[in-house]
């Protein structure tokens, strides 16, 4: 592939497979695979030479591809309740099946047929609760599962800003805990060059993923959203790699190129602007956006994706400690308000859409004080929806539709 | 009224009615009360003030002004506490301790409707480390501080240590109790037992202790006869509202042991010797296992469940299921396997605090007792 012409959409599904085919050649010979946690720091690993896969990622692909249902069976067999995370439900379905081909050398209907990409089993585990303590139970299922070692980045919820020196020194000892860990499981001495080449390069990432982010001030708008939650992949995957970086910075230059000759994501039909609060329904994707389309409602804002802005000073650990801890989701009511003030005003919003997700209860339980609080700040509507992120079933088209409407007339009404 | 019975029927009494106890306490000492919101929280810390620790397990009330703040997925115990919030039912108290292990406390940390100023913080959940320890005493310290400014109280640390002292011999009691229950089962039904346990979270512990003591004591001079009904194990967040503990008594069930957040998981072990009371209180914390909110990635719940049935000679193990605690859940699969491997019966209710009729339950235990009979 000439990467120098590739377009970012090139560059984003090539990417996507490499990964993929690394962590495969990774088990075929002999070297370490690593399931993540989609936030954790993955810099440690990445000095290690161990191939990461983000289960996270894996799950919203199933999803996107239809293939979620066959996964949530498996673990509805396994005595998952459907009340559990369906990202968690979909991996665990998915590592029950792969764990049940390398016993018996059998491949399950449910696997051969699957559109899930094909990953490795793991042969360690790192989890991070600066989303959600979910991943702390998910992961504890995962490591026994498996027996395999489980290393984890306790970052506490930050209850009273700003994160106190405490809680950034607790976190730099896991971290100094973390190396010796992968010291032991590799046998070799860590290398602390790479690792502060993998925090640099983490840096000029989100420097690109930050320029793409602009984009969605402009008015109308290049970019599309939506296009930020798929390409959100790369900064998930390959933050810490250059590849995150120069595909990033193409699909920031497209977007730079199209506004410039008038491209817009909506042509002219770009009548509203809207926040887009939680994860996508990636089963439903195609019908999320085209509703809102029908409205001439552009998604122009989400917390979501910022999430991957880790900033800090590579070689301080204490300042990549309080970056891995400062995550939207890990604040207070009144920080979280701020961070969707400032995303919904980058933005230029006129109202905003609210995911109660089944499936996330973090994301979902402050949504509506979150709206209030934003919605007196800056003026504008809000509307919520029922539905869920993997799960295809707990989501209702008709309700979506309606909900759309409903906001459009709101904004209409200004 | 035998002995007995008058004990029992004060720790009810207590139960029962738990603003009354809390009134009781301030009205005797000029003290205030603390709330300890659900699950565990360095009580010892409140009790060194001179203040009632009370215990937050919401009430078995239906929601309507919990829905107006809460999504429908939230935990039934969430819900109910909400609800108490909504109606004031917390405003006795003159502040309340959350603690966060999981996405859902986190939440409602952040969304007190009670008048009582809220005093957030959170158990470190990479238990093994030393700097867990570390990060957890500077926590207990700020709560620590936190509740001097609200109460007006200096909590010197020779106080801490002596409550650590009166919370470590009623755990030793607890345990002391849950064992004789085992042995005495036609005397202690189910729902005696709970109140027993239940009634420490709106008492004075030493006086808990006390009349703790004057049970077993009154028990053990009772004559020990031979159990013909079943012997079972509670496992989850708690075995609530009592109609279900009833469903149980009646159906000739005697709860042997258990592993429940509510009981046993509070007191099964001390609060261990250390430099300082707040490094101790912290390793009470990164000792405790087997509970879904406190990061195990050997998940020893299933060993210990099978440990506990094997040492008690129980017929099987219920699971009490709170609706919608994900971590709960989250154990479940891996337990499960576990206690079917080990040849132990098992069978699940649904906790749901709102509940009044219990058909279902009624229906599932009823089952069980024929599969375990």
């Amino acid at each position: 592939m000439n990467m120098e012409q590739a377009s970012s959409k090139e560059l984003l599904a090539y990417w996507q497979a490499h990964l993929d085919e690394r962590a495969r050649s990774h088990k075929k010979e002999g070297k370490l695979v690593c399931w993540s946690a989609a936030l954790a720091p993955t810099e440690m690993f990445i000095a290690m030479d161990i191939a990461m896969v983000f289960p996270e990622t894996h799950s919203a692909g199933i999803g996107a591809r239809k293939g979620a249902l066959d996964m949530l069976e498996v673990t509805n067999r396994d005595g998952y309740s459907i009340d559990i995370c369906s990202y968690a439900r979909v991996n665990l379905g998915y590592m029950r099946l792969l764990k049940e081909y390398a016993r018996t050398g059998e491949k399950a209907e449910a696997l051969a047929k699957s559109p899930a990409a094909d990953v490795p089993l793991p042969d360690l585990i790192l989890t991070s609760n600066n989303i959600c303590n979910t991943l702390l139970k998910w992961y504890e299922n995962l490591a026994v599962e498996l027996d395999i070692p489980c290393i984890t980045i306790d970052a506490p919820y930050i209850h009273d800003m700003p994160v106190p020196e405490y809680s950034k020194k607790y976190i730099v000892k896991q971290l100094d805990h973390a190396i010796q860990q992968l010291e032991g499981i590799t046998g070799r001495p860590f290398d602390y060059d790479r690792f502060l080449a993998a925090q640099e390069q983490t840096q000029r990432s989100v420097k690109q993923w930050q320029r793409v982010a602009s984009f969605l001030n402009y008015k109308p708008s290049p970019i599309n959203g939506f296009d930020f939650f798929n390409y959100m992949a790369l900064m998930v995957i390959g933050r810490g790699e250059e590849f995150a970086e120069i595909a990033l910075r193409k699909f920031a230059d497209e977007l730079e190129e199209n506004a410039k000759n008038g491209k817009f994501a909506f042509g002219d039909n770009e009548r509203s602007r809207v926040v887009w609060e939680g994860i996508a329904v990636w089963p439903h994707l195609s019908h999320t956006f085209k509703s809102l389309k029908n409205q001439g409602s552009l998604m122009t804002g989400s917390t979501y994706p910022g999430m991957w802005n880790f900033e800090y000073t590579p070689g301080d650990l204490m300042s990549m400690a309080e970056s891995y801890a400062k995550i939207y989701v890990n604040m207070c009511l009144d920080a979280r308000a701020q961070e969707l003030t400032a995303v919904a005003k980058n933005g230029r919003c006129d109202g905003m859409l609210f995911h109660m997700n089944r499936s996330c209860k973090i994301m979902s339980l402050l949504n509506l004080q979150t709206a209030e609080i934003v919605s007196k700040t800056l003026g504008i509507p809000y509307a919520t929806f029922d539905g869920d992120q993997t799960d295809p079933n707990n989501f209702s088209p008709a309700q979506f539709d309606t909900r759309v409407q409903s906001l459009s007339e709101m904004i209409a009404k200004k | 009224m035998s002995r007995i019975d008058d004990i029992i029927t004060q720790f009810q009494t207590v139960t029962a009615n738990p603003k009354a106890a809390v009134e009781q306490y301030k009205k005797e000492t000029g003290k205030g009360a603390v709330g300890i919101l659900y699950l565990y929280g360095p009580e010892e810390i409140v009790h060194a003030a001179g203040c009632l620790p009370v215990g937050m397990w919401g009430g078995n009330k239906t929601i309507s002004d919990a829905r107006a703040h809460l999504v429908p997925f939230t935990c039934s115990i969430m819900q109910s506490v909400m609800e108490l919030e909504c109606q004031g039912t917390y405003d006795i108290l003159d502040a309340v301790l959350i603690s966060v292990p999981c996405d859902t406390l986190k939440s409602m940390s952040q969304i007190w409707k009670g008048k009582a100023p809220p005093i957030t913080f959170v158990h470190p959940q990479n238990r093994n480390l030393a700097a867990a320890n570390e990060f957890l005493v500077e926590e207990y310290g700020f709560v620590k501080r936190r509740l001097e400014e609200i109460l007006g109280e200096n909590i010197p640390d020779e106080a801490i240590e002596r409550s650590i002292d009166i919370y470590n011999e009623n755990r030793k009691a607890m345990r002391e109790f849950c064992e004789i229950t085992a042995d005495y089962p036609g005397i202690i039904d189910p729902v005696k037992r709970h109140a027993v346990i239940k009634a420490r979270f709106f008492m004075e512990k030493s006086k808990h202790t006390a009349l703790v003591k004057q049970l077993i004591a009154e028990i053990r001079k009772q004559p020990m006869t031979p159990w013909n009904g079943k012997k079972i194990i509670l496992t989850g967040i708690m075995a609530e509202p009592l109609g279900l503990l009833e469903i149980f008594r009646n159906n000739g069930f005697a709860i042997v042991a258990d592993d429940l957040a509510q009981e046993s998981r509070q007191f099964r072990h001390d609060v261990p010797a250390g430099r300082t009371p707040l490094h101790r209180l912290a390793r009470w914390w990164q000792e405790l296992e087997g509970c879904p909110l406190a990061m195990d990635p050997g998940k020893a719940r299933g060993q210990m469940l099978i440990d506990l049935a094997s040492r008690y000679e129980a017929d099987g193990v219920v699971v009490c299921m709170m609706k919608f605690c994900d971590p709960e859940e989250f154990d479940y699969p891996i337990y499960y396997p576990q206690l079917k491997k080990a040849g132990i019966k098992n069978t699940t209710i649904e906790i749901d605090l709102e509940e009044k009729s219990f058909e279902q339950a009624r229906t599932r235990i009823q089952t069980f007792a024929e599969v375990i009979h």
